[in-house]
């Protein structure tokens, strides 16, 4: 083979991937719009009148996470499944956003933490990568911390909306969350830098609980509760 | 209904009620999920951490052998370097051998970056020595064909006369790092080419002109189609034909003039007020 048929080959190469990827940017784009809108839906609960309607913001956020599992059906078709990760870095932010807003949404429903199944359902996308198109557990974690970001708003706002309760439960979440990561051996990558953020989430929820508390405002439903 | 706070060593030391132990199981319910996450993410970056050892044995062995390609420029006996050479390269084919077999039901793009400068330096290596031996341009499915690799696997021999199964391993370099890896390959060139002249040989400088002209044309024709990387070796790739071009130039007009032991002065002399003029504009 000559010089300029390699090259020639190669471009052939280069070209098919451009494309692919031009195609997936498309589908991208659609996740993006979606996630976009059930942010709208779910940031209101940090308003007073938003706050007491938590539960149907959550079906309404519901509703839009079935138009993302057909994008990712969508996305599903655009490359050969074993090359996720050649295409990764295309969907990897929206898909956080996204793992951070279904667990978001459980939070609102249940008080607990999203498993990573659960957010594979919602998204409709697998948790292992031999299965498919599937959520990487770094990304699920990166959604994870969003949320714990959200949460440190959510106390703060659910006392200016009158819910004493809310932020000692949020405080209880929160810690254990962080107890959680502490078990993780990261390395220097992203995903540490944001689990780093994590203990200034912790620490302002500590000070809403603490203002709460001296104040007496902080409901104490059962007795001996201590800091 | 709220939960109860404190740690987790302190909720065990409590007595138990419907709401402690819901709370105690939900919060186990956390830290069993990243227990398991903690066990994944380590072997994640366990195996990155083996890949990235192997890739530095490949880079560092495949740089031996292309300092010992150089040689032929001014040993007598061109063959034994080479097979010398050829002796590494399989060492190093072995490397990537393991790598391989790390790399087996994984996707390869996930520990990509771990190993891919090793994967760059073994094709200019073994595009070099192609090079040497034939003159031409090792090609991507040449470079493939050869990462093929037969593991014997030892299975339990359940009934008689069944063997011992083999597997077949391969590992595929991709377009990216074969380009890169060629892009790199220009520079060894140049190099050949000046010590090639210094050495009084009238034929390999010219052979190598045409031939980086053919890659740096190739790469032109690439223009910003390729990743970026590819598009930042494109200066140092103009340079090296430069170099490449300004020493046959010298050859054809003065190389009847001056005596072959000198000639590796003249030009290094001419190159010293090139590099001059350009730091100048």
């Amino acid at each position: 083979m000559s010089v300029t048929e390699m090259f020639s080959h190669i471009q052939g190469f280069l070209s098919a991937d451009q494309e692919v990827r031009e195609d997936i940017r498309k589908v991208v784009q659609g996740l993006e719009q979606t996630a976009r809108e059930i942010l709208t839906v779910l940031q209101s609960v940090h308003q007073p009148t938003g706050f007491k309607d938590i539960p149907n913001k959550c079906l309404k956020a519901r509703e839009l996470f079935s138009t993302v599992q057909i994008h990712i059906g969508e996305l599903r078709t655009k490359f050969p499944v074993e090359q996720y990760y050649r295409f990764h870095e295309h969907w990897r932010f929206v898909l956080q956003r996204l793992a951070f807003l279904a667990s978001f949404v459980v939070y609102l429903e249940t008080e607990s933490l999203v498993m990573r199944e659960e957010v594979a359902k919602i998204l409709g996308t697998e948790v292992n990568r031999e299965k498919g198109f599937h959520l990487d557990v770094e990304d699920y974690l990166a959604g994870v911390l969003i949320m714990a970001s959200e949460l440190s708003r959510l106390a703060v706002n659910s006392v200016t909306a009158g819910d004493y309760g809310r932020p000692l439960r949020i405080s209880n979440f929160i810690n254990e969350l962080d107890s959680g990561f502490r078990l993780l051996n990261l390395k220097n990558d992203p995903l540490r830098k944001r689990y780093d953020g994590l203990k200034y989430d912790v620490k302002k929820i500590e000070e809403v609980v603490y203002d709460l508390s001296i104040r007496g405002l902080a409901k104490e439903p059962e007795a001996g509760g201590d800091k | 209904m709220s939960k109860r706070e404190g740690n987790a060593s302190a909720r065990k030391r409590r007595p138990d009620s419907d709401q402690k132990t819901e709370d105690f199981v939900s919060q186990s319910a956390v830290i069993s999920a990243f227990r398991v996450f903690q066990q994944e993410l380590d072997t994640r970056h366990d195996k990155y951490e083996r890949l990235v050892k192997l890739s530095r044995d490949i880079t560092i062995e495949s740089k031996r052998t292309i300092f010992l390609l150089h040689r032929v420029t001014s040993v007598p006996n061109v063959e034994e370097v080479l097979n010398e050479a050829d002796n590494k390269l399989d060492g190093v084919r072995q490397k990537i051998g393991q790598i391989a077999e790390e790399l087996r039901g994984e996707d390869i793009y996930q520990f990509h970056k771990a190993f891919t400068s090793g994967v760059q330096e073994y094709v200019e290596a073994v595009s070099f020595h192609h090079f040497i031996r034939h003159r031409t341009l090792l090609s991507l499915e040449e470079i493939n064909a050869a990462l093929v690799f037969i593991k014997d696997e030892t299975v339990v021999i359940k009934a008689p006369g069944e063997i011992q199964g083999a597997c077949v391993l391969t590992f595929q370099v991709t377009s990216t790092d074969y380009l890169l890896g060629v892009a790199d390959l220009t520079g060894e060139l140049m190099r050949m080419c000046i010590s090639s002249v210094g050495n009084g040989d009238m034929e390999t400088p010219f052979e190598l002109s045409n031939f980086l002209r053919d890659i740096h044309d190739g790469f032109a024709y690439l223009g910003n189609v390729g990743p970026y990387e590819v598009s930042k070796k494109l200066h140092t790739l103009r340079q090296s034909l430069g170099k490449v071009e300004d020493a046959c130039y010298m050859l054809r007009v003065r190389g009847s003039e001056i005596p072959k032991h000198m000639l590796a002065d003249v030009f290094s002399s001419r190159t010293a007020v090139m590099e001059q003029d350009e730091e100048v504009a």
